[in-house]
Order: C-alpha cells, then structure tokens, then sequence
C-alpha cells in the first residue's frame, strides 16, 4: 500500500475534522479570491473609462457631488453661461475646446431619462466610440503643439481625433442607445421632450457608458424646456495635456473662482485609490490567512497527532522512520491545502460573480489564474502551519505507547 | 545466533532515583527458537523486549541481531531492520482502526519496492493462513478480540520476518482464544523457522517456549 493511499484512507475517515481543518483556509482564500477579483475588473473599467472618456476638465459649480464623474451634472446646480465666454477670452494656451452643458432628468413616457442641453459646434465628438456612429465633423485643431509627449498619448490615433458636431437645430436630439431601444425610437422619428416635439437626429452606437440613458438637445432648447435660462450645470474642456501640467487649472480657478475645477485625473484617482485600498486590504487579508490558516491548519494537524500518538507509535514500532512520518502528515497537510485553494478559489469566484453586479456594479468573471494562486498560497500556508507539528511527531517513541498499552 | 545480548542494562532516571530495569543481561537465541519470557509485573519483561526490538538504547551492554550492531546503529538503521526483520505481535493488537485487516496486513510492505499484487497476493494468503480471508475487507473493529489477534499476527508476517516479539499476545483474551492464538504461534514457529520472544505472565503461556526466561528485579533468575 502506498504511503498517499494510507494519508487518503485517513483524511476520508476523519471527514468531520477535515471540515474544521478547511474552514479558515477556505474563506481566507475565498475572501482574497473575491477581492481580488473585483479589483481587477474594477481597474479594467477604470481603464475602459480613461479611454472612453474624452474631456479632461469639468468646470462645476461650487457644491457638485464628483463622486461620480460620468454623471456629476445630472441635476448639478447651474452657473451663469457667461462663463464659457470668460474662459474663452482669456486666451489661455491649452484649451482645444470648451462644451458647456444643461442636464436634468426627465420623464419620457413614463421612463426616466437623462435630458442634456449642448452647443453644436462646440459639442465635440469627445468619446472615441462616438466616432464610429456616423456623425461627421471636422477634425479640430490642436491648439498645442503635437510633441511626442502628446503622439504618445494618442493623438495620432484616428480614432481619437476630437471632432465637433456640426449642426443640431433647436428641435433636432441624439439619442443614447438605451433610451432609444426603451423608447423605440430611430433617426429621424420624433419624440416629445418637456411638450415640445423633437425630432431624431442621430442614435448613438452603444457606448457603455451613462451616454446610452443620455438625450442630446440644444443648450438653448433644453435651457428654455426647464426654465433655466442661461445658466448650464457643466463646461467640459479639453486641455492640452502639456498645459494641464504647466497649470491650466489653476488659471483657470484664477478666472472662475467661484467654481469648483477637476480633471479626470482627480476623478479617476479617486477610483485607482479605492482600487489600491482593495489590493492593501487583499494583503493584509493575505497576512491574517498566513497566520490564521497556518494556525488553524497547523492546530487541526497537531491535534490529529495526539489522537493518533498510539498509531503513530504502532507505524514506528513496525518499521516507519521519523522521515516517513513527516512525510505522512505533510501529505495530508498538502492534500488539505489544495483541497482548500481550490474550495476557496470556487467561494471566492462565486461570490465575486454573484454579489459583484449587486454590491460594486461590477460583473466579475471568474480568472482562472487565481486558480493556482489560490492552490500555491494554501498549499504554502498548509504546510508551514504542519511543520512543527510534523517535527513533534517524528519525536513520538514507539516504546512509550506500547508501555502505556 | 540470531540475537544476543551482552551486559545488557537499561536504567532510567526517576525523581526518586534511578530505577534499575535491566541489569547486565547475557542471553541468546538461535533461528527457530520459541522464547518465553516471564516474571512479576515491573520486573523488566517489556523493557528487556523493547531493548531487543531497538526500540530503546541501553544504558549499558550490546544488542547483536544477526550483523547489526543494534545498541550504536542510528534510528533509521533500527527502524529498517523492524521493517524486514521483525514482526511485532501486541496484547492490544495495535490495529489501525480506519485500515481494513487487509491494509492492516499490508502496512509493514508499504516500506519497501515490491510490486502492489506481489504484496497483496501474499497478503491474503497470510489472512487465510490465520483464517481470516473471508475477513479481509472488514475493519479491526467488526472483529472480535481473538480475530483482531490473529490479523497482528499475519501482520507480523507479512515482512518475513527472522524473529517475531509478543508482548502478551494472549493478555487480553479469554482461555480458549488464548490457547487457539499460542497454537498459531508455535505453529509459525515450527513452520517458517521464525524465532519468537513472546513475554508472558501465563503459566499456560510460558510452556510454549522451548527456552523458558524468568526476570525479577531486571535480572534473569531462571
């Protein structure tokens, strides 16, 4: 009979310590898996959204909510329009574009809708998955120079050249994909906004992002449809990268003073700490499992050997070696390991897919990596927790437990 | 000679001084003979079948079994000569209570490179030598003391064994069941030549030894 057949036969029979043995491995592992599962998707949305996200400065009234980037404006206090103006004139160096914007939700048909007012002309095809929605435009023109800093950031790319809508009239919409699925409506169909009729201009390819629950109008129409006159609720500037780090913001604070300056870099911190805090927090969980698992492991086995000290001692007395004992128990040390990486690879996946959507709107998937690291660090913890253990075993001697019989 | 010891003494210590075990013992025996060895509770008997096993090192004196020298040679030495040479028949059987009796058979093979059929073939010819083969997937438990007995002692066969050491093989058991377990010992004995040491307080016991030990005191006496 081989040595792991003996180990199995064990383990199967004491299932019930098995149980206790895995509990702290499992859910340690299952916790960390989880975490971490949601950290990586967590930082691939960020990235999606770095990406998708064409402005780079949001000029806010002072008292907006950034938690959100995407929809800090949805019913954002106003500011005068007037400020778009003071920016312009300023001739700061590094402003590609300033699109001033008016939104408020809205019912459609009994469907709550994000309804936001922009400037044609000034309203730039900002997002890369814009572009492949049939809007036509001109390409603008930078206002800094194209440095290699700038090439590398994409600007080169076609895909992100940065063209502006040309014409929307006053009763003409683009509508975010969503909105125009729910609302059944197509290019050229009208819809009544507010009481007034519209009529399709455009519908937006589907983007991912908040635009797809998004209706475009015109700045002044949407001003006039909800009674606020000359006032917007954001500006969003593209800033040439270059002037953003000479000190775009701060001219600009200097010239708006009484709002309140962000770029996504501030946004998307935000995000990127909450994913550093998740990865700190998958460490220091990876520090108490190191301690609580091996214990736990390391207990489950000691224990195991002071029920097992006279079989222990009838396996030397019959011809095992210290080595062989050890050999025993940091098998089946092993084998609990990898039962628990792979336990709690399962729970930790399964949680991340389940409660994921529900808890960080995320939908997680299950990465199949994890899956060895998972086995790796149980099986690690498992054996370094057995060590000692094991050792105080091989010093078990035969002749006191047969004098003892 | 198959065993022999010379001035062989073991003495512990104890917090009321030192405790005399085994007192400069001269013995030996031969391929093929049947030891008994007996006395009053504490006089030695269980030491002196420890000493011989290697399972304890002796304060003074030497082991000789076969070439080995047992009183110097290191643990994994010691625990290789149990593992082909010895076979070891206890009065609580030592059973591994989860194995079935044919893995229980099976354990001592584990050590060594034969093949998995080889093993088991002579395994369960063993069983039905001691007439349990009709038995061999139970466990120890479902066996009554008797049978649990005889599943030892195929055990302490199945290595082949030049000497087989009984501590008590019949101290848990009722006359009848003893005398049935003594009759499968001296037949071993007989049969396969294997030299037995079986330590005893049963006068019906000892008579089965064709050399007859007394121990008192750590000493033989008789």
């Amino acid at each position: 009979m081989k040595i792991y057949k003996l180990v199995l036969i064990e383990i199967w029979h004491r299932k019930s310590q098995l149980i206790t043995a895995l509990l702290a491995i499992t859910l340690g592992i299952g916790v960390i898996v989880g975490i971490r599962s949601v950290a990586v998707v967590s930082e691939k949305a960020v990235a999606v959204n770095l990406d998708n996200l064409g402005a780079n400065i949001l000029v806010l009234p002072q008292g907006t909510s950034i938690d959100n980037y995407y929809s800090a404006d949805i019913d954002a206090p106003t500011f005068p329009e007037d400020y778009v103006e003071k920016i312009r004139t300023s001739t700061l160096q590094g402003v590609d574009n300033i699109s001033p914007k008016l939104t408020r939700r809205i019912k459609i048909n009994n469907q709550s809708v994000v309804l936001t007012g922009i400037l044609p002309s000034n309203e730039i095809i900002s997002k890369p998955v814009w572009q492949t929605s049939g809007l036509s435009g001109q390409a603008l023109k930078a206002t800094c120079d194209t440095s290699a800093a700038n090439k590398s950031h994409g600007y080169e790319d076609v895909r992100l050249q940065r063209k502006p809508i040309e014409t929307l009239q006053q009763n003409e919409c683009i509508v975010g994909s969503n909105i125009a699925t729910t609302l059944k409506l197509r290019q050229g169909e009208n819809v009544n906004i507010l009481g007034s009729d519209f009529k399709v201009f455009n519908v937006l390819g589907e983007t991912g992002t908040i635009d797809d629950d998004r209706i475009f109008a015109h700045l002044h129409a949407v001003q006039k449809l909800t009674g606020i006159e000359n006032q917007v609720s954001v500006i969003e500037i593209m800033g040439c990268c270059n002037a953003i780090s000479d000190g775009l913001l701060g001219k600009l604070r200097n010239i708006l003073p009484d709002t309140k300056i962000t770029t996504i870099n501030q946004i998307v911190s935000t995000q990127i700490k909450t994913n550093q805090l998740m990865n700190k927090i998958s460490i220091i969980f990876l520090i108490i499992i190191l301690f609580v698992g091996g214990i736990s492991i390391g207990n489950s086995i000691w224990a195991n050997v002071n029920e097992r000290k006279k079989e222990l001692g009838t396996y030397r007395m019959i011809g095992f070696t210290k080595g062989r004992i050890y050999e025993m128990l940091l098998l089946k040390a092993s084998i609990l390991g990898i039962i628990g990486g792979i336990l709690g690879y399962i729970i930790g996946t399964l949680s991340g897919v389940i409660l994921g959507p529900q808890l960080a709107g995320l939908n997680i998937e299950p990465i199949p990596i994890f899956l060895l690291w998972s086995v790796l660090i149980s099986l690690l913890i498992s054996l370094l927790g057995s060590l000692i253990p094991a050792y105080l075993a091989g010093k078990i001697e035969p002749y006191k437990i047969m004098q003892e019989a | 000679m198959l065993i022999e010891t010379k001035g062989l003494s073991k003495f512990y210590k104890h917090k009321d001084g030192i405790v005399e075990a085994i007192k400069d013992i001269n013995l030996g025996f031969n391929q093929g003979d049947f030891v008994t060895i007996t006395g009053p509770s504490g006089s030695g008997k269980t030491t002196l079948l420890l000493l011989l096993a290697g399972l304890l090192r002796p304060t003074a004196g030497s082991i000789k079994f076969q070439k080995h020298e047992l009183h110097s040679a290191s643990d994994n030495v010691l625990a290789g000569i149990r593992s082909k040479h010895i076979g070891f028949v206890m009065q609580n059987f030592s059973l591994i209570p989860y194995l079935s009796v044919l893995n229980n058979v099976l354990i001592p093979l584990s050590l060594n490179q034969n093949g998995e059929r080889t093993k088991s073939d002579y395994a369960i010819h063993l069983l039905e030598t001691v007439g349990l083969k009709d038995r061999m997937n139970h466990l120890p438990k479902e066996l009554s003391a008797g049978q649990q007995q005889r599943v030892a002692i195929a055990r302490a066969l199945v290595n082949k064994p030049n000497l087989i050491l009984a501590d008590e093989p019949t101290g848990n058991l009722d006359p009848a069941l003893s005398i049935e377990i003594l009759e499968v010992l001296k037949r071993i004995n007989i049969e396969n030549q294997i030299t037995i040491a079986m330590v005893t307080h049963s006068p019906t016991a000892s008579k089965y030894g064709n050399i007859r030990i007394h121990i008192d005191k750590g000493s033989i006496v008789n």
